[in-house]
Formats: C-alpha cells, sequence, structure tokens
C-alpha cells in the first residue's frame, strides 16, 4: 500500500515523514525519526512503557497510529530537559531513585508530566490513577510517586 | 461475609553466593593517559547497582575520587570471566575481585609516583581528592594524572591490576554429607499485615515491617531502593503472579502482558524497613548484599498472615482468591486464628 505523508511537531521540531498507513506512533518515533526515549513493551497498550504525549495528552504509541497524528504536538521524554538542565521531574526521578533498570522510566515521566501539566497540585490518589496503566518491574512504585509528589512541590515553590 | 484480619512473619537466612566450582568474579582496573581508571567487569547491572558499588569500592581501594573511575560492565567478550548477577552474590564476590584488581593498580601506580618524586612507594599516601603525597609531607606530592602519564610516556610502566575473588570448593563429607556452600548468609525478618475477604478470597496488604541484616550497607539508598522494590516483587510473587492462572490446566492460561497479573501502584502498602549492618569478615568493606533476600520473606509471611486470618493453610504460589475458597469451602468456614498484639 502506497505510504501517506505525515506532518506533526516532535518535542517542538516539525517533522514530516512518510509512514505505511498501519504503522504506529511508536514505530514511526523510534524507527522514522530515532527517537529512541519511548519504549516497546507489551505492544498491546497494557505496559505503559510508550508513553508519549499527543497535544498534551498521555497516549500509548503502539496503539496510536501515525496517520491519525497529522498537525498534533507530540511529545517525548528526550524533549523533558533543557539542555544540560534536568526536567524538575527527571530531577526527582533521580533523587527519590525513582528508577533501577530504567525501561519503564520514559512512559512514566509522560504520564507524570502529562498529570503535573494538567493538575500541578496532585494528590497521592491521584498520582497513583495517572501510573496506573504504566508497568515497573523493579521500584514496587513507592519511589516513583514519591519522586512525582517531590517534583509537583518542587514546581509549586519555584511558582511561588 | 466478612473481612479477616491477619498476621504473618517469616526469618530467613540467605546465603551470599554459591559453591559450585568456587564461584569466581573477575575484574581488570588500568589507568588511563588521563589519570582516570577503568574497571572492566562482566558482572550485570540492570538497575540494582552493581556499576555503583564497584565504582565505590574501586574508588576507595585505588585512593582516587569517584568521578575519575568508570566501571564497564557487561560484555564478555572484553571483560574478564565473571559467573554472572544471580544468587545474590554481586556485591561480595564482584566487589572482593575488584579490590584485589585495585590494590594492584595503586601499587604500580605508587611507584610511578615514587620514582617521580625520587622517594621510596612505601612512604606514599592519597588524599581521595586526585593527589599523592608524602606521608607527613603534604607539599611533597604529585597529581594522579602527572603519574599516570610518567608511568605511560616516560617509565614505560602499565599503571593496572588484576583481581579474581574464588572460594576454595567445598568439599561433601560422605559420611554425613557435610559441607560449608556459601561463607556469608545474610539475614531477614518480615512482617505482614493484610485481610482477607472471606466471600471473594481477594487478599488486601495492609503493611510490611521488616529487618535486614545484610552485612556493611556500602549505598545505604541503593539498599533501601532494592528492599522497597524487591519487598513489591515479593508480594506479587505471593498474590499474583503465574503464567498458568487458569484451573485446570496450561491451555487456559495466559498468553501475554493482558492476562499476566501484577500488583499496580495502586496496590502497594506501606514498607517500614530497618537495616542493621554487621559487615562480614570476608565481604568488600564489610558488604553482602540485599539480592534475592529483598523478596524471599515476603512470600512465607504472607502464607503465615492468610492462615492467621483465615485457618487455612495454602502450599501452592500464588495464593489467588479461587485458591483461598476453594479451601476455605473445603474447611467449613473462615477459622481466624489467636493474635498477638
Amino acid at each position: 500500500m502506497a505510504r501517506m505523508p505525515v506532518q506533526f511537531r516532535l518535542n517542538g521540531s516539525d517533522r514530516a515523514v512518510f509512514v505505511e498507513p498501519a504503522e504506529t506512533l511508536l514505530g514511526t518515533i523510534r524507527r522514522g525519526l530515532g527517537d529512541f526515549a519511548p519504549k516497546f513493551g507489551c505492544g498491546q497498550g497494557t505496559c505503559g512503557v510508550c508513553t508519549v504525549l499527543v497535544d498534551g495528552e498521555p497516549r500509548l504509541g503502539c496503539l496510536t497510529l501515525s496517520v491519525t497524528c497529522e498537525g498534533r504536538s507530540i511529545e517525548t521524554a528526550s524533549g523533558l530537559a533543557d539542555g544540560p538542565t534536568l526536567h524538575p521531574l527527571q530531577a526527582a526521578f533521580m533523587e527519590h531513585f525513582a528508577a533501577q533498570c530504567g525501561f519503564c522510566t520514559p512512559g512514566m515521566l509522560m504520564a507524570a508530566k502529562a498529570l503535573l501539566d494538567r493538575n500541578p497540585n496532585p494528590t497521592r490518589v491521584e498520582v497513583v490513577e495517572a501510573i496506573a496503566g504504566n508497568v515497573c518491574r523493579c521500584t514496587g512504585y513507592e519511589p516513583i510517586i514519591n519522586a512525582i509528589l517531590a517534583a509537583a512541590q518542587q514546581r509549586g515553590v519555584r511558582r511561588a | 461475609m466478612a473481612r479477616h484480619q491477619g498476621r504473618g512473619m517469616a526469618s530467613i537466612n540467605y546465603p551470599i553466593g554459591m559453591n559450585l566450582g568456587g564461584d569466581p568474579s573477575q575484574a581488570l582496573v588500568h589507568a588511563n593517559p588521563d589519570g582516570k581508571f577503568t574497571v572492566a567487569l562482566s558482572a550485570i547491572d540492570l538497575g540494582q547497582g552493581m556499576k555503583q558499588v564497584s565504582r565505590q569500592i574501586a574508588a576507595e581501594t585505588l585512593g582516587v575520587p569517584i568521578e575519575d573511575v568508570y566501571v564497564d560492565t557487561a560484555d564478555s567478550d572484553t571483560g574478564p570471566h565473571d559467573m554472572g548477577s544471580f544468587a545474590s552474590r554481586g556485591t561480595h564476590r564482584v566487589g572482593n575481585a575488584v579490590i584485589v584488581a585495585a590494590k594492584e593498580a595503586r601499587g604500580v601506580l605508587l611507584e610511578a609516583a615514587a620514582e617521580e618524586l625520587e622517594v621510596n612507594a612505601d612512604d606514599l599516601v592519597t588524599d581521595g581528592k586526585g593527589n599523592i603525597h608524602v606521608r607527613g609531607a603534604a607539599s611533597k606530592s604529585i597529581t594522579v594524572k602527572a603519574a599516570s602519564q610518567a608511568a605511560q610516556f616516560k617509565q614505560g610502566k602499565t599503571i593496572s591490576g588484576r583481581g579474581i575473588f574464588l572460594i576454595p570448593l567445598s568439599t561433601v563429607n560422605p559420611e554425613t554429607g557435610e559441607m560449608s556452600p556459601v561463607t556469608a548468609y545474610a539475614h531477614a525478618c518480615l512482617v505482614v499485615d493484610l485481610e482477607v475477604c472471606d466471600e471473594t478470597g481477594d487478599v488486601k496488604v495492609n503493611k510490611l515491617t521488616s529487618a535486614y541484616e545484610l552485612g556493611r550497607a556500602l549505598n545505604p539508598k541503593m539498599v533501601e531502593q532494592q528492599l522497597v522494590g524487591g519487598a513489591w516483587m515479593g508480594m506479587s510473587h505471593a498474590l499474583y503472579e503465574t503464567p498458568e492462572p487458569y484451573y485446570p490446566n496450561p491451555e487456559h492460561g495466559g498468553r501475554d502482558y493482558n492476562e499476566y497479573l501484577m500488583p499496580g501502584p495502586g496496590d502497594i502498602a506501606p514498607h517500614d524497613i530497618t537495616v542493621l549492618e554487621r559487615p562480614a569478615p570476608d565481604g568488600p568493606f564489610g558488604a553482602k548484599g540485599p539480592g534475592e533476600m529483598c523478596a524471599n520473606p515476603v512470600l512465607p509471611a504472607v502464607a503465615n498472615a492468610i492462615f492467621n486470618a483465615i485457618g487455612v493453610r495454602i502450599d501452592t504460589l500464588p495464593i489467588t482468591p479461587e485458591k483461598i475458597l476453594r479451601a476455605l469451602k473445603a474447611q467449613g468456614g473462615a477459622r481466624p486464628q489467636a493474635r498477638r498484639a
């Protein structure tokens, strides 16, 4: 089948690619555009390691067709840091030992970013709900939840 | 219908490493022309901290800043042989090998510095900040970088060291079967508080309280990280995970991620951890390491707590609601056991 042109923004840069009609956003980002931050895990929307933001909303890259992303703004974990300055979430993940093997981390960060962008001061329960679709095998979640809450607090402090 | 409270505990005595063929680990350390050091290992870091701990041990032994040590792990083509990252052996076995290798490299480094300073190498000390000086005379000094460069470009010496840690194979006494399988044991005690619903068979873990004795904690934050994450995995093994969750045979089993059950972030319980440090005589700086033990005591403690709550003894894992309901039916209902305050 003929490949189709798609244009979207990836971490603030305009990108234009040709994709297969059934190609997933995750495949396009990784293979087509060389951004390997979002990971391929289960490929069926269960583990959350492919989580990216589409117009600010968390989406499973493995279940999103690239052709549906025309004109949208996509964010991945690669776009979080500002040069050498880590995003508050990244810094908090580091300080709270929220990563071990690191495979879930890019998805966790994006799920957390979507939460904090729309709810800067979440409760613990809201944090748990926000990452409920992301599986982690190493940390037992506790350090991740603590990191997200700390990042929220940090941002609040800076804003005040 | 009622939800029954239960408390269970387990104490374990856990071997560090194994004794099959001596259980060797090797390490190679060498200085680079910029005065920094590379530690080559075949040990694997999958997030548990092998790299960090090896780096700390190498820096401490060499007497150089930790920033000046790079650890290259998990390439069995270029690294020296290692049995692997399993059996809770990493910190203990690899750490000891790194100490031996770093000591040898430090010896050459001090010889090179001694030649430059025209003093006896035995009189030299390192300050841990990248300098080598004569004991008691800090002004008579040379940087690690200058000594490394002198060794390489002037003296024709390789600043390097080889290390291996090998426990002599323990033979089995044919009369008694007695042997010494390992040289170091770590210990843990864990208490689980949970509740069991006698209508649905659902188990909710409310609290974990534990004490771990694992030699010296070389990196206390990473030890805590291992214990928190490991306990979650123990809970997962005890109550959730199996490739064959469905009665009666594997053909009804799970096929993919959707059907492989694990507790999520909403299922975790508060975990109160106490770490006791009793340095091991043969451990690197007294360390034994948390290893597999961080998951193990959770399983028997959960099984005991369920017995305490409803009086049924379930001896296969995971303890699913189905098993609990079948056992309750066979027993004719819940029989809560005595509880201590």
